[in-house]
């Protein structure tokens, strides 16, 4: 071996910490910017369309057999000590704490942040961001601040639909399948409901939002070289937003409710 | 004679490439200045670092008198509204019709009603020989000699105080360089404007420039009027403005 082990480690830490710097500051200068105007409100809309919209049959179909498949499984589980009426509650738990706002926002990172990467990159390697600059229009606030913003805002409202329709799956899987009482089911569910477990949920879905809009929109941004330098940074912002998303959402979870 | 742009020993680095190796460069109001040089010789890192889209790592850039490097968000604000660029490939805003590309800078930046800038837009297409019809076309669906009037038509809708060419006929047939060329001395000389081009078609150098300087490895090793560029009398402009594969510039290639 030509390169010693422990030199390769270090190597590799300090690629990770520089990447690390690299993100930090480029989010901090996004921030910078959201806060002073001018707000391009067009450009807002357009990414909210774009990423809540055009989301909503796939994260729909996501959640309709993760609830699907959430009751069908617990029921085995529980049935095996007679618990079967706690299922409706471990379906709505489930969805709104974990499953909804993580499954929703891997399915946008896999949509959403790939477009984002793959258009900024693009604009970035055929010089479309520095005509933005020659043309007095700052490149951050015109892509970089509209898409984070949208991300924030949308992905809450997203989830909110997952949950529902979630639920619902949830519910003709036990009405139609496991022979509950769909009004019980129901009251079932919203009973033991508590406000924390939709609300810690949409927080999440609003962090992980800007997680995967920044990873698009910083991938992109940074992109070089033509095609292959588009496809790899495609690639880094599906790969980064989702390990970010899932390791985020241990960390949230654990602010909410660790005692 | 007042100077526009002037450039004092500007000099930029890549890891341990040293591209621009200290240029010093003056450039008159109105005047076209044309610099001439091989691929990859550092002509587009000197045009982004006027633009301000480039910081170098030392020297001094002033426009107007004004000293640009290190400026901060608001002043470089400012001295970006007095540039119009065209870039090499176009770089038109794909995602907007063209007449949107055009009126882009004075709706987005200068905050023209849209109405307002269509009517600018029309017009400044119809400057580069492009009737009002193909401000509803999508740039994708323009050929490259079109692209590049449509580029044109941008760069010099907010009618700016200097204008910066990157590469303008590359990638064209003969005819269609010509007309781009044309376009651009129309252009420059109904606006006024100063005018900085970088370039490797001497057709087109001799044809925009009123001066000529050439970068080779870092530096500028001759300027001068265009008329004087055939008798130089330096090795180097010779061979390239000749096309000479021999000579004292030896290309990065192995031999065959």
């Amino acid at each position: 071996m030509s390169v010693p082990l422990i030199t390769l480690l270090g190597r590799m830490t300090l690629a990770f910490l520089e990447s690390v710097g690299a993100v930090t500051t480029f989010a901090m200068q996004a921030v910078r910017y959201a806060l002073q105007p001018p707000w391009y409100r067009q450009q807002i809309l357009r990414q909210m369309l774009e990423i809540g919209y055009y989301s909503l049959p796939v994260v729909g179909l996501t959640a309709i057999f993760t609830g699907m498949v959430l009751a069908l499984q617990s029921y085995t589980g529980f049935s095996r000590f007679s618990a079967e009426s706690a299922i409706p509650n471990v379906v709505v738990v489930s969805l709104t704490r974990e499953l909804g706002p993580v499954l929703a926002g891997l399915m946008v990172a896999g949509r959403v942040g790939a477009a984002m990467a793959a258009e900024i990159g693009t604009m970035r390697v055929t010089e479309q961001v520095d005509a933005l600059t020659t043309l007095s229009t700052n490149p951050f606030k015109y892509l970089v601040v509209p898409r984070l913003l949208a991300g924030i805002v949308t992905l809450p409202f997203l989830v909110l639909v997952a949950d529902i329709i979630g639920v619902m799956g949830g519910w003709l899987v036990g009405v139609y399948k496991l022979d509950f009482n769909d009004i019980a089911y129901l009251r079932n569910t919203i009973d033991f409901l508590q406000f924390q477990d939709v609300f810690s949920g949409l927080v999440k879905a609003a962090v992980f939002g800007f997680l995967i809009t920044l990873m698009g929109c910083y991938h992109g941004y940074n992109s070089r070289g033509g095609a292959q330098g588009v496809g790899a940074a495609t690639t880094n912002a599906v790969v980064s937003a989702s390990i970010l998303i899932l390791t985020f959402n241990y960390f949230i979870t654990e602010a909410f409710f660790a005692r | 004679m007042s100077r526009k742009i002037s450039l004092k020993g500007v000099t930029k680095s890549f890891g341990p490439k040293r591209v621009l190796q200290g240029i010093d460069l003056d450039v008159a109001r109105g005047e076209s200045v044309v610099v001439i040089g091989g691929s990859g010789t550092g002509k587009s890192v000197l045009l982004k670092c006027i633009l301000g889209l480039m910081r170098p790592d030392s020297g001094s850039i002033r426009i107007d008198d004004e000293e640009t490097v290190g400026l901060g968000d608001n002043g470089r604000n400012r001295v970006t509204r007095k540039f119009g660029m065209l870039f090499q490939g176009g770089a038109l805003f794909d995602s907007l019709r063209v007449w949107e590309n055009v009126a882009f800078g004075p709706i987005q930046s200068d905050g023209m009603a849209a109405d307002q800038a269509h009517e600018v837009a029309i017009a400044k297409l119809g400057a580069v020989g492009l009737g009002p019809e193909v401000g509803e076309l999508f740039p994708a669906e323009l050929s490259g000699g079109m692209q590049k009037r449509v580029a044109l038509a941008r760069a010099i809708a907010r009618e700016p105080e200097i204008i910066f060419f990157d590469e303008p006929t590359t990638g064209l047939d003969p005819i269609m360089a010509d007309v781009i060329n044309n376009l651009i001395v129309k252009s420059v000389s109904d606006l006024g404007a100063t005018a900085v081009s970088i370039t490797h078609d001497m057709a087109s150098a001799r044809k925009i420039g009123h001066r000529i300087a050439m970068l080779y490895d870092g530096r500028l090793i001759w300027q001068g009027p265009t008329s004087d560029i055939d008798r130089s009398s330096n090795p180097y402009v010779d061979q390239f403005i000749h096309g000479r594969a021999e000579g004292p510039i030896q290309m990065q290639v192995r031999s065959l």
